[in-house]
């Protein structure tokens, strides 16, 4: 699954795909610093649904997954299942320092992360919490990547 | 001659050509006035499109356990029956329709929340179950004062034509049954007060929880439909004159519509949703007495004229 989609459909799907991306936040036991960074996000400050970004319920509507926390043993199978039912094309995205290198939680019996090392991730965030200026520019950057990434059409299930 | 007139009005206006843009439309102008309301730049107007051309080009996840022919079906049947419902609104003067349409445009108007209910319970999701039970309840609170106002305008205007409805219904009835219907219309299409079955991050997504890809699509753009036929409905059941020029009541239609989706944006934006009991409260009281009155009236007004 690399490179672009050719035709004139293609080119209109990546325009809605770079103004239509929705979220899916997982707390995959992070301390809510990164949590409440991200919803900062979507304040009247920093209002991202400008561009279409919005925070969706249901991991089977979004686009892409913004994972917070070191990943603990409890959430791991939650955050496999999550990634899963999440319809292609699909990015991840890093929120924190705890995702990436796991932070002061290294080494700890319970924690299983890093997240890279349960799905793949495309875009880090590093911060302890990130501002909301560098979590919107990872977002930013996964949309990039969403929207060339290439897939086909399908009405029923794959 | 009637039958092409029947096919312009399913397939161009009042039907799919202008409804589905014009309700996409409405979508985007909701979510832009609620931001601007709340202090936000907002979305573009023409988000919902977006997200509609973004949903079909995604590939969805095979899943165990939910009928996959029942889950394209029902967006299926929820977008086709709204189409229906919008080319037998009565838009233009008496000559459209049919007698007896009225039967026919409530039950096609009443099939998407039936649809969405029976979507919540095919997709096995927990989630999509308690959305759907509290849509079936919504449903049938918003649809007794709903159906009562129109039984008091049928009966008052000694006709089940809908056309002669919206044309000859007696104001002192019309006042009171148009109330009745603007009361139901935010609990029909599930906006703040009464969002209850959709409930965002509380109920996940509600009914629609399991919907992915181009089948959450369907859904987007039966929404969208529904918004233009329901509120289409309102307009054309409470402007009793129809000009002979067709362009003038198409015109007053169309902007007609586009004011009310203001009226419930700002209604919307100023409001936090209540619970089952509150609002299904609300509506038994508020919605019923106002019918009440509608079906006395209309008691009184064929007492003397018929």
């Amino acid at each position: 699954m690399s490179g672009r989609n050719s035709g004139l459909i293609w080119r209109l799907v990546e325009i809605a795909r770079r103004r239509s991306a929705w979220l899916y936040h997982f707390n995959a036991g992070a301390c809510n610093g990164c949590d409440i960074e991200l919803v900062t996000c979507l304040s009247p400050r920093y209002d991202v649904e400008q561009v279409g970004i919005k925070l969706e319920g249901s991991p089977r509507h979004a686009d892409i997954l913004c994972v917070s926390g070191p990943v603990t043993r409890t959430t791991r199978e939650a955050l496999e299942t999550i990634y899963g039912q999440m319809p292609e094309p699909k990015v991840v995205v890093a929120i924190g320092s705890c995702p990436a290198t796991c932070n002061v939680f290294a080494g700890s019996p319970v924690v299983d992360g890093p997240v890279d090392k349960i799905i793949p991730v495309d875009i880090y965030v590093p911060g302890c919490p990130p501002r909301p200026h560098a979590i919107i520019d990872g977002i930013s950057r996964a949309i990039e990547k969403l929207a060339l990434r290439r897939s086909e059409l399908a009405v029923g299930d794959k | 001659m009637n039958t092409i007139r029947a096919f312009i009005a399913l397939l161009i206006f009042p039907g799919l050509l202008y409804a589905l843009p014009a309700g996409l439309l409405m979508l985007g102008l909701e979510r832009k006035c609620k931001a601007r309301f709340q202090g936000r730049i907002g979305p573009p107007i023409s988000q919902a499109f977006y997200d509609v051309i973004k949903l079909l080009a995604k590939s969805p996840v095979s899943r165990v356990g939910s009928d996959l022919p029942l889950l394209i079906g029902l967006p299926l049947l929820a977008v086709g029956s709204t189409v229906g419902a919008l080319a037998l609104l009565p838009v233009f003067s008496s000559e459209s329709g049919f007698v007896g349409d009225i039967v026919l445009l409530v039950g096609l108007l009443e099939m998407p929340p039936l649809a969405y209910i029976l979507a919540g319970y095919a997709s096995r999701s927990i989630y999509g179950e308690v959305g759907s039970t509290r849509e079936a309840v919504v449903s049938i609170v918003s649809n007794v004062p709903f159906l009562a106002a129109l039984i008091a305008m049928a009966s008052a205007a000694g006709s089940m034509h809908s056309a002669e409805i919206a044309t000859s219904t007696p104001l002192m009835v019309r006042v009171p049954a148009v109330i009745a219907i603007l009361l139901c219309l935010p609990m029909k299409l599930r906006i703040t007060p009464f969002s209850l079955a959709n409930a965002e991050q509380e109920v996940l997504a509600g009914p629609l929880t399991e919907f992915d890809g181009a089948r959450l699509a369907l859904w987007e753009m039966a929404h969208a439909l529904e918004w233009t036929a329901l509120i289409g409905f309102v307009i054309t059941f409470a402007i009793p004159v129809r000009s002979t020029s067709w362009i003038v009541n198409a015109v007053v239609y169309v902007v007609l519509s586009f004011v009310l989706v203001l009226l419930l944006t700002l209604l919307a934006s100023s409001t936090a949703r209540l619970k089952v009991s509150q609002a299904s409260g609300l509506m038994w009281k508020w919605g019923g007495t106002v019918a009440v009155i509608a079906l006395v009236a209309a008691f009184f007004t064929r007492g003397g004229g018929h």
